[in-house]
C-alpha cells in the first residue's frame, strides 16, 4: 500500500530507463562529460597530464641519459662543477611561467563553477546516514520531496546473489531533472558531512550539517548518471549512491504531474526527517 | 684521554646493561636504534592493516571484513603509518646521524631524548588497544573529521590521548634537534657547511614545533565536543564542522612536508656520494627547502576545495599550492645536475635514491593536478588522491628511508649490507609498488571513492591488480628485514668510509661507530 | 681532524648518565591517557588509573628536576648547556603560543566567519530562520533571541585580573633585578609577591567561573561563545597555575641559596614563562572579554 504508492511515480521512470543512452562505465579516465563544466575539467586534466608528461620525459630523459652514460663502470670520471646561478634562476623562472599557463584556464573554470545565479530549478539535497533526501524548492516541480536510498539487495553485496550491472550505483528513487536547464543544488546534511557527487556533471559538493552550500549543473543530454557519496560518513558511506535521470522537458513535466497525483508519496515524503 | 676530574662527564660509560640499558639510555645511538626498530614494527602493523584492506577490496562484495571494521582499518592504517612508522623513522635517522654529521658528542638534551622515544610505545599501546574496546577503534579517517569523530566510541578518546602523547614526543624531539643543530656544531662547521640532511631536519623541526600544538588543539576541541558539551563543530551552537578541517589541515599540510623534507635530506646525501661529485646547488637546495616549509603554511585549504569555499578562497589556495612545485622542482633539477657527468655506481642506496626521484616526481605531478581546484573537485576523495599520496609517501618517504638505511647500515652495524639482497629488495619494491598504486590513478579518475569497503563492478579489474601488487610489495619488505638481520649478525666488514664517494664527518669515525663519538669536538675546515 | 688541544675538555658538553625518569614519565602518561579515556567513558577503573598517572608524573617531575638542579648547582653545565637551555625554553614557549593560536583561531573563525554565515542567505532562510549574527551568541538553536546567558563583562574582575597580572610581571622583574645585583632579600620578596599575585589571580578566576556558571548561566555548552570562553580562559588558568608552581620552586631554591647573579637560568626560564602567560592574558582580555 504505502510501499506501492511510494514507488508508483518512479515505476514509469525506471521502466523506461534502459531506453536512455546508458554510457559505458569509465575505466581509465574521467567519465565522458555531460555538462560544460565537466568538459572543461576533462580538458584541463588532459592539458595538465600532457604538460606534466612532457616535463617528466624531459627531466628523466636527462637523468636516465646520465644514469646510463655517466657510470663509473663505463669509465666515466666525475666532473667537479657544483654551482651555477644562471641555471638555478632559469629552472626557477621557467616553471613559474608554466604554472601561470596552467592557472589561467583553471581560474576561468573556477569562476564559472561558482556562478550559481539564475537557476531554472533549485533542489535541496540533504545527506542522511545513509541516504539522500531531495526537496524541489523552486521551479517546475516545486514541493516534491522524497528520500533516495540504495536499491542493491543485501544478497548481492554478501555474494549470495549475482551482482547486477549497476551494482551499488542504483537507488530506489532517483533524482529527476530536465535536460538543458540550469539546476542549482543546495547541499546540507542532517548528521555528519556527506558529499554529493556526479562525475559526469563535474559536480562534487560537501553537504555540511547546519550549513547550506550550493553548486549547479546543466546537463547537455538525456540519460542516467550515477555517482556516490564522497565524504566518509560512517558505516555505510560506501552504500549511499546518487542516481540522476536527465529527461526531456515533456517527460519531466509528466513526471512532475505523476508525483502530484500520487498523494501518498507526498504525504510520505512530508514525514521524512528534515 | 680524559683525566680523573672529568669523571662525572664520563658517567655514561658506567651505564646499566641488559634491558635497563635500553630503558634508561641517554646515548643518541641507542635511542636512534630504538626509534628505527619501533618504526619498523609499526610499519609492519600498519602494513598488515593495509593488506587486510586490500584483501577486502580484491573483488566487489563484502568478503573479509564488515564495513564498520573496514573504516577502522583505514583510519588506523593512516594513523599508524603516519605517526608510528614514517615520522619516528626520520627521528631515528636524526638521532643517529645529526650528532655524527655535525661533530657533536650527543644530542643537546640526552635525557629528554630518551623520554621523547619512550613516549611512543605508550601512545602506540593506546592506539592499538582501541581496537579492543567497546565500539572498536576510531573509524573517522586519519583526518578525524568532525562531526563523524564526535559520534565515535571510546576508541576515539584513546586515539585523542595517543595523539596528545605523540605530540609531546614530537615537540620535545624537535626542540632537541633544533638546539643540537644550532648549538652543538663542531668548530668550523658553519651553517652553510652543514650536511643537507641536517638542514632539512632543522627546518622540519621548526615545522613540528609550529604545527603539532595545533593538532593538539584540534583534537582537544573534539574531546570537549564529545564529552563536555561544547559546540566548536556544531552549527546549532554557532560552531562549524568545516572549522575543524581548517585547523586540522593547518597542521596536516605542513605535516606531509614533515614526512618528506628529511627524505629530501637523505637523498641529497646519497646522490653526491654515488655520483662521486659534490651536490649541485647546495645553497639553492637550502633555500628551496626553506621555501617549501614557509609555503606549506599557506596552502592547507587545498584539501577542502569541495567544502564550498568562496571563489576567492579557492583561487588563493590553488595558486599558493601550485607555487610549491617551483622549489620542489629546484630540488629535482639539482639532483639530476648532481648526477650529470658524475661517475656513478648503483649500490642499493643509490638505487633507492634514483627510484625515489623518479617515482616521487610522479606523485608530485599528481599533487599538482590535485591542486587545480576544478580537477580536484572531480578527484577529491577518490582513489586518485590515494594514488597521489602513496606515490609521495611510500615511493617518497619510505623509499628514502630505505635508501638511508642501506647507506648508513655499515656505520651502524660495522658490516656492509648484502648487495644482492638489497638490489632484489629494490627491484621487487619498485615493481610491486607500481603494480599496487599505479592502477589507483585510473580507479580514481573513473570515479571510485576512497574509504569504501565495496565498489561498483567496473572497478573490479584494477582493484584485483592493486591487491595482488600490495601482497607482493608487503612480502618484498621481508627482504629488507632479512638484510638488516644479516647485516647485524655479520658480513663483509665496513671501512670507516664505507662508500667510496661518501663525504662527511660520520665517515671519519670507525664502523661501527663507537658508543661515544666526538667527545672532543673535531675541527672542520 | 681531532684537535683536542684547541677545545679544552672542561668545556666539553655535559651528557647526563642513564636515567630512570624518562621511562617513569612514559608510564605516567600511559596511565594518564588510559585512565582519562576510561573515565570519560564511565569505567570505574578510570579515575584510579588517571590519578595514578598523575601521581607517577609528579614523582617523576620532582625526581627529574631535582636532578637537574643538583647537576646545575654542582657546576656541570657549562656555558653551552646554558645556551641550549635558553634556545629550548624559547622554542617551547613558541609551541605553547601555537597551542593557544589554535583556540584563538577558532574564536576568530567562529566570530568573523561562521556566525555571520549562519545568519545570512540560504543558511538563515532554510535552516536557521530568524537567527541574527551577534556576539556573544549561543548559536542558532535558540532563535527566540532570549539570551540564555549573560556574557562576562570586561570591566569587573577581568580588568582587576589584568591589573594583577601586569603588576605581577613588574614584581617579578623587580625580583630579577634583586638577583642580578645580589640583593637576595629583594629576590625573595619579589618572588613571594609575584606568587601571591598569581594565587590571587587564580582565586579570582575561580570565583568568576563560579559566578558565570551559576548566576550568569554561562556554561561550556553555551554555544560557541561558552566553548571558546572556557577553553581559552581555562587553558590560560592552567598555565598560570603551572607558572605559579614554577615560581614556588624558584622561591624554594632562592631560600636554599641557589642562583648567582651570573648563573640563574632556572629563574629566567620561569620568568619568561610568566611573561608569556601575561601576554596571553592581555590578548585574551581584549578579544574574549572586551571586544
Ligand atoms: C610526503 C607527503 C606529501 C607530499 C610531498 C605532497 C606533495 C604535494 N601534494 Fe599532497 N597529499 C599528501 C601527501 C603529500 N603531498 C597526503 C597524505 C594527502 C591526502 C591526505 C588525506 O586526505 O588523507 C595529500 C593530498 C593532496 C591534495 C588534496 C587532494 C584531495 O584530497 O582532493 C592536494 C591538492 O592540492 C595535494 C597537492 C600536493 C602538491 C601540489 C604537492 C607538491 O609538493 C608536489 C611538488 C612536486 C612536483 C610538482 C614534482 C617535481 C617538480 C618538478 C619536476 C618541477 C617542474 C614542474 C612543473 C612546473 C609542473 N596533495
Ligand atoms: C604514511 C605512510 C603510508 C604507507 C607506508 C602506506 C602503505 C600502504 N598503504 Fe596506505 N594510507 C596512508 C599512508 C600510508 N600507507 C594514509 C595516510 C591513508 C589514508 C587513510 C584514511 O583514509 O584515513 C592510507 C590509505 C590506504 C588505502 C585506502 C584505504 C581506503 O580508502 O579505504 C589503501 C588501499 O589500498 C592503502 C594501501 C596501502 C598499502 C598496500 C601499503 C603498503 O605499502 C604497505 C606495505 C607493508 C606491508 C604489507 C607490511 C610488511 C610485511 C609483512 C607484515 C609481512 C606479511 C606480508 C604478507 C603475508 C604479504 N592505504
Ligand atoms: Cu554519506 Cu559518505
Ligand atoms: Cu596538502
Amino acid at each position: 500500500m504505502t510501499c506501492a504508492g511510494r514507488t508508483a511515480g518512479w515505476v514509469a521512470i525506471t521502466a523506461t530507463a534502459p531506453a536512455f543512452a546508458q554510457d559505458l562505465p569509465a575505466r581509465y579516465n574521467i567519465p565522458s562529460p555531460v555538462t560544460s563544466i565537466a568538459a572543461q575539467i576533462h580538458d584541463l586534466h588532459t592539458l595538465m597530464l600532457l604538460i606534466c608528461l612532457l616535463i617528466f620525459v624531459g627531466v628523466f630523459g636527462v637523468m636516465f641519459w646520465a644514469v646510463f652514460r655517466h657510470r663509473k663502470s663505463r669509465g666515466a670520471v666525475a666532473a667537479n662543477f657544483h654551482e651555477n646561478t644562471a641555471v638555478e634562476i632559469a629552472w626557477t623562472v621557467v616553471p613559474v611561467l608554466i604554472l601561470l599557463g596552467m592557472a589561467w584556464p583553471a581560474t576561468r573554470t573556477v569562476i564559472e563553477m561558482k556562478d550559481t545565479s539564475n537557476p531554472d530549478l533549485t533542489i535541496k539535497a540533504t545527506g542522511y546516514q545513509w541516504k539522500w533526501g531531495y526537496d524541489y524548492l523552486q521551479g517546475e516541480g516545486e514541493g516534491i520531496r522524497f528520500l533516495s536510498s540504495l536499491a542493491t539487495p543485501r544478497a548481492q553485496i554478501e555474494g549470495a546473489a549475482p551482482k547486477g550491472e549497476t551494482y551499488l550505483l542504483e537507488v530506489d528513487k532517483p533524482l529527476v531533472v530536465p535536460v538543458g536547464k540550469k539546476i542549482r543544488v543546495l547541499l546540507t546534511a542532517n548528521d555528519v558531512i556527506h558529499s554529493w557527487w556526479v562525475p559526469a556533471f563535474g559536480v562534487k559538493q560537501d553537504a555540511i550539517p547546519g550549513f547550506i552550500r550550493d553548486t549547479w549543473f546543466r546537463a547537455d543530454r538525456e540519460g542516467v548518471f550515477r555517482g556516490n557519496c564522497a565524504e566518509l560518513c560512517g558505516r555505510d558511506h560506501g552504500f549511499m549512491p546518487v542516481e540522476v535521470h536527465v529527461v526531456s522537458a515533456e517527460r519531466y513535466s509528466a513526471w512532475v504531474r505523476e508525483q502530484r497525483a500520487a498523494p501518498t508519496a507526498l504525504a510520505d515524503a512530508a514525514r521524512a526527517p528534515r | 684521554m680524559a683525566a680523573a676530574p672529568h669523571d662525572l662527564l664520563h658517567a655514561p660509560h658506567a651505564g646499566p646493561s641488559g634491558l635497563m640499558r635500553w630503558l634508561t639510555t641517554t646515548n643518541h645511538k641507542d635511542i636512534g636504534t630504538m626509534y628505527l626498530v619501533f618504526s619498523f614494527v609499526m610499519f609492519l602493523s600498519g602494513g598488515v592493516m593495509a593488506l587486510t584492506i586490500r584483501a577486502e577490496l580484491f573483488q566487489p562484495g563484502l568478503q573479509v571484513v564488515q564495513p564498520e571494521f573496514f573504516n577502522q582499518l583505514t583510519t588506523m592504517h593512516g594513523l599508524v603509518m603516519v605517526f608510528g612508522a614514517i615520522m619516528p623513522a626520520f627521528v631515528g635517522f636524526a638521532n643517529w646521524q645529526i650528532p655524527l654529521m655535525i661533530g657533536a658528542s650527543d644530542m643537546a638534551f640526552a635525557r629528554m631524548n630518551n623520554w621523547s622515544f619512550w613516549l611512543l610505545p605508550p601512545a602506540a599501546i593506546l592506539l592499538l588497544a582501541s581496537f579492543f574496546v567497546p565500539g572498536g577503534a576510531t573509524a573517522a579517517g586519519w583526518t578525524l573529521y568532525a562531526p563523524l569523530s564526535v559520534q565515535m566510541g571510546m576508541g576515539m578518546d584513546l586515539a585523542i590521548f595517543a595523539l596528545h602523547i605523540l605530540g609531546v614526543s614530537s615537540i620535545m624531539g624537535a626542540i632537541n634537534i633544533v638546539v643540537t643543530v644550532l648549538n652543538m656544531r663542531a668548530p668550523g662547521m658553519t651553517l652553510m657547511k652543514m650536511p643537507l640532511f641536517c638542514w632539512t631536519w632543522l627546518i622540519t623541526a621548526y615545522l613540528l614545533i609550529a604545527v603539532m600544538p595545533v593538532l593538539a588543539g584540534a583534537v582537544t576541541m573534539i574531546l570537549t565536543d564529545r564529552h563536555f558539551g561544547t559546540h566548536f563543530f556544531n552549527a546549532a551552537g554557532g560552531g562549524d564542522p568545516v572549522m575543524y578541517q581548517h585547523i586540522f589541515w593547518f597542521f596536516g599540510h605542513p605535516e606531509v612536508y614533515i614526512m618528506i623534507l628529511p627524505a629530501f635530506g637523505i637523498i641529497s646525501q646519497i646522490i653526491p656520494a654515488f655520483a662521486r661529485k659534490p651536490l649541485f646547488g647546495y645553497a639553492s637546495m637550502v633555500y628551496a627547502t626553506a621555501s617549501i616549509a614557509i609555503l606549506s603554511f599557506a596552502v592547507w585549504a587545498h584539501h577542502m576545495f569541495a567544502t564550498g569555499m568562496p571563489a576567492a578562497g579557492q583561487l588563493f589556495f590553488m595558486y599558493a599550492t601550485m607555487l610549491i612545485a617551483v622549489p620542489t622542482g629546484v630540488k629535482v633539477f639539482n639532483w639530476v645536475a648532481t648526477m650529470w657527468r658524475g661517475a656513478m655506481t648503483f649500490e642499493a642506496p643509490m638505487l633507492f635514491a634514483t627510484g625515489f626521484i623518479f617515482v616521487f616526481t610522479i606523485g608530485g605531478f599528481t599533487g599538482l593536478i590535485c591542486a587545480i581546484a576544478p580537477i580536484d573537485i572531480q578527484v577529491q576523495d577518490t582513489y586518485y588522491v590515494v594514488a597521489h599520496f602513496h606515490y609521495v609517501l611510500v615511493a617518497g618517504s619510505l623509499f628514502a628511508l630505505f635508501a638511508g638505511a642501506y647507506y648508513w647500515l655499515p656505520k651502524w652495524t660495522g658490516h656492509m649490507p648484502s648487495e644482492a639482497l638489497g638490489k632484489l629488495h629494490f627491484w621487487c619494491s619498485i615493481v610491486f609498488f607500481n603494480i599496487t598504486f599505479f592502477p589507483m590513478h585510473f580507479l580514481g579518475l573513473a570515479g571510485m571513492p576512497r574509504r569504501i569497503p565495496d565498489y561498483a563492478l567496473q572497478f573490479a579489474d584494477f582493484n584485483a591488480l592493486a591487491s595482488v601488487g600490495a601482497f607482493g610489495f608487503g612480502l618484498s619488505q621481508l627482504i629488507f628485514l632479512a638484510v638488516v638481520i644479516k647485516c647485524i649478525r655479520g658480513g663483509e666488514r665496513a671501512a670507516a668510509r664505507a662508500w667510496e664517494g661518501a663525504e662527511g664527518l660520520e665517515w671519519t669515525v670507525p664502523s661501527p661507530a663507537p658508543h661515544h663519538t666526538f667527545e672532543e669536538a673535531p675541527l672542520v675546515r | 681532524m681531532n684537535q683536542a688541544s684547541s677545545i679544552h675538555s672542561a668545556e666539553r658538553y655535559f651528557v647526563p648518565a642513564p636515567s630512570k625518569y624518562p621511562i617513569i614519565g612514559a608510564l605516567a602518561l600511559l596511565l594518564f591517557g588510559a585512565g582519562a579515556a576510561l573515565w570519560l567513558n564511565r569505567a570505574p577503573s578510570g579515575p584510579w588509573l588517571f590519578f595514578g598517572g598523575v601521581a607517577v608524573l609528579v614523582y617523576m617531575l620532582f625526581g627529574w628536576f631535582g636532578q637537574v638542579v643538583r647537576e646545575s648547582e654542582s657546576g656541570l653545565y657549562g656555558r653551552r648547556v646554558g645556551r641550549s637551555f635558553r634556545w629550548s625554553m624559547g622554542w617551547f614557549i613558541f609551541s605553547e603560543v601555537m597551542f593557544f593560536a589554535a583556540f584563538f583561531g577558532a574564536l576568530f573563525y567562529a566570530r568573523v566567519l561562521a556566525v555571520p554565515w549562519l545568519a545570512a542567505g540560504a543558511n538563515e532562510a532554510l535552516l536557521w530562520p530568524g537567527f541574527t549574527a551577534a556576539w556573544p551568541t549561543v548559536g542558532p538553536y535558540l532563535p527566540s533571541g532570549a539570551d540564555p546567558f549573560t556574557p562576562m563583562g570586561a570591566w569587573g574582575i577581568p580588568a582587576l585580573n589584568t591589573l594583577i597580572l601586569l603588576s605581577s610581571g613588574a614584581t617579578l622583574t623587580w625580583a630579577h633585578h634583586g638577583l642580578l645585583q645580589a640583593r637576595r632579600g629583594q629576590l625573595k620578596l619579589g618572588l613571594a609577591l609575584t606568587i601571591a599575585l598569581g594565587l590571587l589571580f587564580i582565586g579570582l578566576q575561580a570565583y568568576e567561573y563560579g559566578h558565570a556558571w551559576t548566576e550568569l548561566g554561562l556554561r561550556l555548552n553555551s554555544g560557541i561563545y561558552g566553548a571558546t570562553f572556557y577553553l581559552l580562559t581555562g587553558f590560560h588558568g592552567l598555565h598560570v597555575t603551572i607558572g605559579v608552581l614554577m615560581l614556588i620552586v624558584m622561591l624554594v631554591r632562592a631560600f636554599a641559596g641557589h642562583f648567582s647573579p651570573e648563573r640563574h637560568f632556572g629563574f629566567e626560564a620561569a620568568a619568561w614563562y610568566w611573561h608569556f602567560v601575561d601576554v596571553v592574558w592581555l590578548i585574551l582580555f581584549v578579544v574574549v572579554y572586551w571586544l
